[in-house]
């Protein structure tokens, strides 16, 4: 603490000295945050204390990585940062898949970690990690906080990084004694510098050449990722692709941003993408990569990708641009400006060959999946809460088969209403960022699809939505597999189901255990003691009252679909092939 | 091929793991790091050698730039430079005869004897990447029984400003 001597004293008058916690909650206060996720420790009672009078709410999550993914939901969903707070050591580390997650996908958040006091960091002292060390390749930035004086400057910094540029996790690591610490330094309003200047001008003539390239391309499509999502580009995208005619088909991460019910659109791309827009990628004479970053799931072979375009790729990540696949073109800046910056050049165009050939794959190939009179398929249940909702939910899927067929069974028509971890596809993402997604998004019916697998991690987040009375509706698709390796194994490895199988019955030799009658877990009993309302369904019939009940109800909700426990997600591109080796199995 | 970057940093604690935190995550090698102040106190420069090709360069430079405390990060190979490593190496010298010989070809490329033992000759000497490895390369011969390498640095040989800025 700094000395009170007389002068100090004078200009504390002037300057009210606070602590580094008051800094803490004043810097989330002027950053906009509406609410805080977190969970305490001894390590940040100083900023719980400050916490207690906060202008904004707080939200106690039951496991620290629950706490991230739901600063992660709520993010995609509105836009703005997330924001968290927990306490050091395995409250930091407990964090880590949650940060690595909305990296990966440019999620901006702000995670405050509590740290041992200044003098013990080093010492093994009681819950102590190297949380700056740990956390460097899964932020976009951190900071360890030397001083209370630098803490209201390091807030604004985080806010700035995080939701600027490629947007991601930042973490500020606050010593304990800094967050005692007085300090007369006061929040800035404007953050600028040197080494970090994420807004890139407009370059003229890439703009021409990227124009003349749309005005004679004969068969252009548009490949747009989350990049726009973020960018908020989904105007700029749909005027472009309506004045030239231009097909659209999505990553993963931008379902929504282009209307799926427009003629024009094409759906998602990729491993499990439509036949429609894969053949499209193969065939098309001009690739526009807006904010895509070519993923391994988009691309699969590489030197086979989109071998007959020339590729344009916008990203304002300026390392993403020639990664994995070289472009023609690489403009380094944010989607929408580019493409407002090209719409005057563009001319209008038919397009009407190439439409048409696109419009007859779409035909011949739609989603579709084997009927089963004997069990309920999953993807009928995605089909159910598209009608129910009107296609107006806000899906926010786990990760694995349930994932892909809330993306290919749901025609999404706006941007953030479909939210799942895409690049590092982290299971028990699911539940908690619904949640998240449903604080941001109140009064909209916000649906997590999950699995039987990704339920059972994170599940004690039901309690949050349950006491906030947050009325998400979470549709487990219960196969009885880890349904996605469980694919994998039948399609590669000879059906060989090892580690899988999450009944009790027809493992593996090594993994023999009892076999139990009823359910286990019990979803429902498991719902219910965490105050939540649940049912299970079993037929087609009772899929869409259920849903309708949930959705009318205003509570939470767990429905358990048993769903046909084989079922596959088609059509598959097997990983690093071609699309001429497309699977699709849908009879 | 070995490409020389040299790299602005914000000198605070810990961007020297981030640089090589990122370097190796992302599976790139590093032949010589060199971190050192410079005119500016809160400004530390940084020389890197990565052995690579284009594509491989391309992406650590931008890699680096993307980074948030990197203030710029220059391709010195890609521009009229200077680079110089300073190497102290311990030579055994079995014989009188073969002492002279070290002594001989270290003259020949301006380095000096820095000291002198009964069954060994420790010589300093500076140069570019190529004449270090020559000079070395006809060390072999005589056994070196140590070796201490500054990693090179490098300096631009451009008016200031034709630098490229961080983009």
């Amino acid at each position: 603490m700094k000395d009170k001597t007389d002068t100090d004293m004078s200009s504390a008058e002037k300057q009210p000295l606070r602590s580094g916690a008051k800094c803490v909650i004043d810097g989330l206060v002027k950053a906009g945050c509406e609410v805080l996720f977190g969970y305490p420790g001894g390590a940040v009672l100083d900023i719980f204390n400050c916490l207690y009078e906060a202008p904004f709410n707080f939200v106690l999550s039951r496991h620290e990585q629950g706490a991230v993914h739901m600063a992660d939901g709520y993010a995609r969903a509105t836009g703005k940062p997330g924001c968290c707070l927990v306490t050091s050591g395995p409250g930091a580390t407990n964090t880590v898949t949650g940060l690595a997650t909305a990296c990966m996908d440019g999620v901006p958040l702000v995670c405050i970690t509590g740290q041992v006091a200044l003098d013990m960091i080093g010492n093994d002292a009681f819950q102590e990690a190297d949380v700056v060390g740990i956390t460097r390749p899964v932020t976009k930035h951190n900071f360890l906080v030397r001083s209370a004086d630098d803490l209201p400057g390091i807030i604004a910094k985080a806010f700035y990084i995080a939701t600027t540029g490629k947007p991601g996790p930042v973490v500020i690591d606050i010593p304990k004694n800094v967050q005692k610490q007085m300090t007369a330094a006061l929040t800035p309003e404007t953050v600028i510098m040197r080494s970090y200047r994420p807004d890139v001008p407009i370059n003229e003539a890439e703009i021409a050449q990227f124009a003349e390239l749309i005005n004679n391309a004969s068969r252009p499509l548009l490949y747009v990722g989350g990049g726009a999502v973020s960018g908020n580009a989904a105007e700029a995208i749909a005027q472009l692709a309506h004045k030239a005619n231009i097909p659209v088909t999505t990553t993963l991460m931008a379902l929504g941003i282009f209307p799926e019910t427009d003629p024009l659109s094409l759906h998602m791309l990729g491993m499990h993408g439509s036949v429609a827009a894969n053949y499209a990628v193969d065939h098309c004479d001009l690739l526009i990569a807006a904010g895509a970053r070519f993923d391994d799931r988009v691309t699969g072979k590489i030197s086979a990708f989109a071998n007959r375009a020339t590729i344009v790729h916008i990203d304002i990540d300026r390392s993403s641009i020639s990664k994995s696949v070289r472009s023609d073109l690489g403009m380094h800046g944010y989607v929408k400006p580019v493409l407002e910056a090209v719409l005057p050049l563009v001319k209008p165009a038919e397009h009407t060959e190439w439409l048409e050939r696109v419009n007859r794959w779409k035909d011949r190939f739609p989603f579709t999946y084997p009927k089963n009179d004997d069990a309920l398929m999953p993807q009928f249940v995605i089909e159910q809460i598209d009608a129910i909702s009107a296609g107006e939910a806000v899906v926010v899927a786990d990760v694995g088969q349930n994932q892909m067929w809330a993306a290919q069974f749901f025609r999404y028509t706006r941007p953030r209403n479909f939210i799942t971890s895409g690049g590092l596809g982290t299971m028990g993402f699911g539940l908690p960022a619904a949640i998240g997604a449903q604080f941001g998004r109140r009064g909209e019916p916000v649906i997590c699809v999950t699995g039987d697998g990704g339920a059972q991690m994170n599940f004690q987040e039901l309690v949050v939505a349950v006491e906030h009375q947050i009325p998400v509706v979470v549709v487990i698709l219960n196969n009885g597999f880890l349904g996605m390796v469980r694919q994998w194994q039948e399609l590669f490895y000879n059906r060989r189901y090892s580690g899988v199988v999450l009944s009790q019955k027809g493992r593996a030799p090594n993994e023999q255990v009892a076999e139990t009658s009823g359910y286990l877990p019990d979803f429902i009993k498991m719902a219910e003691a965490h105050g939540a309302c649940a049912r299970r369904v079993f037929k087609e019939e009772e899929v869409g009252p259920a849903l309708r009940e949930a959705l009318a109800s205003g509570k939470t909700w767990v429905i358990e679909c048993i769903v046909a426990p084989e079922a596959n997600v088609f059509p598959m591109i097997p990983p690093g092939a071609h699309v001429a080796e497309i699977i699709n199995r849908t009879v | 091929m070995k490409h020389i970057i040299n790299c602005l940093v914000e000198n605070q604690p810990g961007v020297l793991a981030r640089i090589v935190g990122l370097i190796s995550g992302r599976g790139y090698n590093i032949e010589t790091l060199n971190v050192g102040p410079t005119e500016d106190p809160t400004v530390s420069k940084m020389t890197i050698v990565v052995p690579g090709d284009s594509h491989v360069i391309e992406q650590v430079t931008h890699q680096l730039s993307k980074q948030i405390d990197v203030i710029e990060v220059v391709n010195m190979t890609n521009r009229r430079h200077l680079d110089r490593e300073l190497i102290l190496v311990r030579v055994a010298t079995a014989s009188h005869h073969a002492r002279a010989e070290i002594v001989d070809l270290a003259a020949l490329f301006r380095g000096h004897v820095v000291s002198v033992q009964e069954d060994s000759v420790t010589i300093q000497m500076v140069g570019n990447q190529e004449t270090v490895a020559d000079f070395l390369c006809l060390m072999k011969p005589y056994s070196i029984v140590d070796i201490s390498r500054t990693g090179v640095i490098a300096v631009g040989r451009e008016a200031p400003g034709a630098s490229a800025a961080k983009g």
